[in-house]
């Protein structure tokens, strides 16, 4: 589909979304509220069909997290970039898109342990790669690890 | 039977009892430890326990340059080193907008299905001998022994290319480089049927793979199992044909589509993968263009700020590099979608009752590579 119908859809589900059209791929920026609800319209409405979940990560921008989500339509090859703001640094949560997309899981439990982001509803959210006593986020832009991590 | 050894026949049958497969396990191909619970030789439940070899390659890539993230990325899926540094540079290229000359394009490709070959043959070989077939072993790494004389002859490296670099290769290619390529095409067109007479037919094989470890395409699409597994489940997640990058527009070749989704098709995408990926250098080993190997570049590479996104086809499955730039010379977050953590997920979907020696031969055919699941 072409990228500008797909703007036109967006924007009739998501009259409040901050939509941004890049070169390469739409971004839509969603509420944290609206997100869960959003997502699964986006997977399960015909003119959009977004079933796969190609990749999912967070950003620290100091202030703020960013979940990022790209997802691909097997049916009609066209992508988006799905985006959520988290401001709260001290307890950041949001909804949880396993039931949506089942490749979530893992990427979640990833973001979870490298960033501290809890997905409320994740079926198994557990540490993935850090030990269970592992301090700190690694992959927030304040962690200190005066051992491991040389400062030149 | 006794009312004693009744009583233990069904404390065998009725009990439920965990164990640790791995993380030192031959069949795992690294450090991966699965956390079984079984009943019997059924497995209930598995669980896989990662992070034995992460090494935090994502957070090091915050402090350093694109020509050194390069050399991080060979280290994470090392039989498909080539393609992942080819992503980084496509996302540098693409951020910078660059336009790399046609030879590089063509090099690149070729260097690409070479590394997919050698990667292929060399999961043969180890899925053979998985399922207990030691004589795979030595036939595929005599052919992968090849491939790696052709590498090394380009670049000095067998495993660990880093032979590009954003705006194109590191140097030119060897005098060689076309006819030893032509050589061994004509040597491995010959040698692939042997493959398929040694194991695909072989009675043992099918019965331990034919129907084992089923996926649906449904579920595959959901779990984002790319790759050869994905394929077999029909789910079409090539990405060469469907976002063709490097030389492949200029390409004709099948993506090979089986729908059984159980281990034995996982096997036979592979092995017509490997005849794909030498018809897509036959046609282009003759007409590598004339001109330069690589675009001029500033020393100091510094992308405008924003955020970039490749796909490439690892042979694994899809490889994706996620750049945030806010302007300088390091990136602010990188993000590697590797393929074999995606794979992973699927797993219990693919083994929960089965025998647990079948799980042995469902994680050959996901065909894992430890590190590049850590990262």
């Amino acid at each position: 589909m072409e990228i500008d119908k797909l703007l036109e859809l967006v924007k009739s589900y998501q009259p409040e979304a901050e939509i941004v059209s890049g070169k390469q791929f739409l971004t839509v920026t969603v509420d944290k509220k609206n997100l869960h609800q959003f997502a699964k319209q986006l997977k399960e409405s015909d003119e959009t069909r977004f079933d796969y979940l190609f990749c999912q990560s967070a950003v620290d921008y100091n202030d703020h997290f960013v979940v990022v989500c790209h997802i691909d339509s097997t049916k009609y090859r066209h992508q988006l970039v799905l985006k959520t703001k988290i401001t709260d640094r001290e307890n950041p949560e949001i909804d949880s898109l396993c039931d949506i997309w089942n490749a979530a899981e893992f990427h979640e439990r990833e973001i979870f342990d490298l960033f501290g982001i809890k997905f409320t509803n994740h079926p198994d959210l557990r540490k993935i790669f850090l030990d269970n006593d592992w301090v700190g986020f690694p992959l927030r832009k304040d962690y200190v690890d005066p051992v491991n991590i040389v400062e030149r | 039977m006794n009312m004693e050894e009744a009583n233990i026949q069904s404390l065998i049958e009725e009990q439920e009892f965990t164990i640790n497969m791995g993380p030192q396990h031959p069949s795992t191909h690294g450090v991966l430890r699965l956390i079984l619970k079984l009943q019997g030789e059924m497995v209930r439940e598995v669980k896989p326990q990662l992070g034995y070899i992460h090494r935090g390659i994502e957070k090091m890539c915050e402090k350093m340059t694109y020509q050194q993230i390069i050399h991080l990325t060979d280290r994470l899926d090392y039989f498909s080193a080539h393609i992942l540094n080819e992503a980084v540079c496509l996302n540098v290229e693409r951020a910078l907008e660059i336009e790399v000359p046609d030879r590089v394009k063509y090099v690149r490709t070729i260097l690409d299905e070479l590394n997919r070959l050698a990667s292929h043959q060399l999961w043969w070989c180890a899925y053979g001998m998985d399922l207990g077939a030691l004589t795979t072993f030595f036939y595929g790494l005599r052919d992968r022994e090849k491939i790696l004389d052709i590498f090394e002859e380009t670049c000095g490296a067998r495993l660990l290319f880093s032979f590009n670099v954003p705006g194109g290769l590191m140097y030119d290619i060897h005098p060689n480089f076309q006819k030893r390529i032509k050589e061994f095409i004509k040597y491995f067109r010959k040698k692939l049927p042997e493959y398929d007479a040694l194991l695909t037919g072989n009675p043992i094989m099918q019965e331990r793979t034919i129907g084992i470890g089923y996926i649906s395409k449904e579920d595959a699409i959901n779990y984002g199992l790319t790759g050869p597994p994905g394929r077999a489940s029909g789910f079409s997640c090539d990405v060469r044909a469907h976002q063709p990058y490097s030389a492949y527009p200029f390409v004709k070749f099948n993506e090979a589509l089986f729908t059984e989704g159980d281990t034995f098709h996982r096997y036979k995408v592979r092995i017509a993968e490997m005849w794909e990926s030498m018809s897509i250098i036959e046609q282009l080993v003759d007409n590598i263009p004339e001109g330069d190997y690589s675009v001029k570049m500033k020393p100091v590479i510094k992308l405008p700020e924003g955020e970039y996104y490749q796909r490439v086809e690892a042979a694994r499955g899809e490889f994706g590099v996620y750049i945030v730039s806010d302007g300088n010379k390091t990136p602010f977050r990188m993000k590697f979608r590797s393929p074999n953590f995606c794979n992973l997920a699927p797993l219990h979907i693919l083994s929960i009752d089965q025998k647990i020696a079948d799980l042995v031969a469902i994680s050959g055919s996901l065909d894992f590579v430890i590190p590049d699941m850590d990262r």
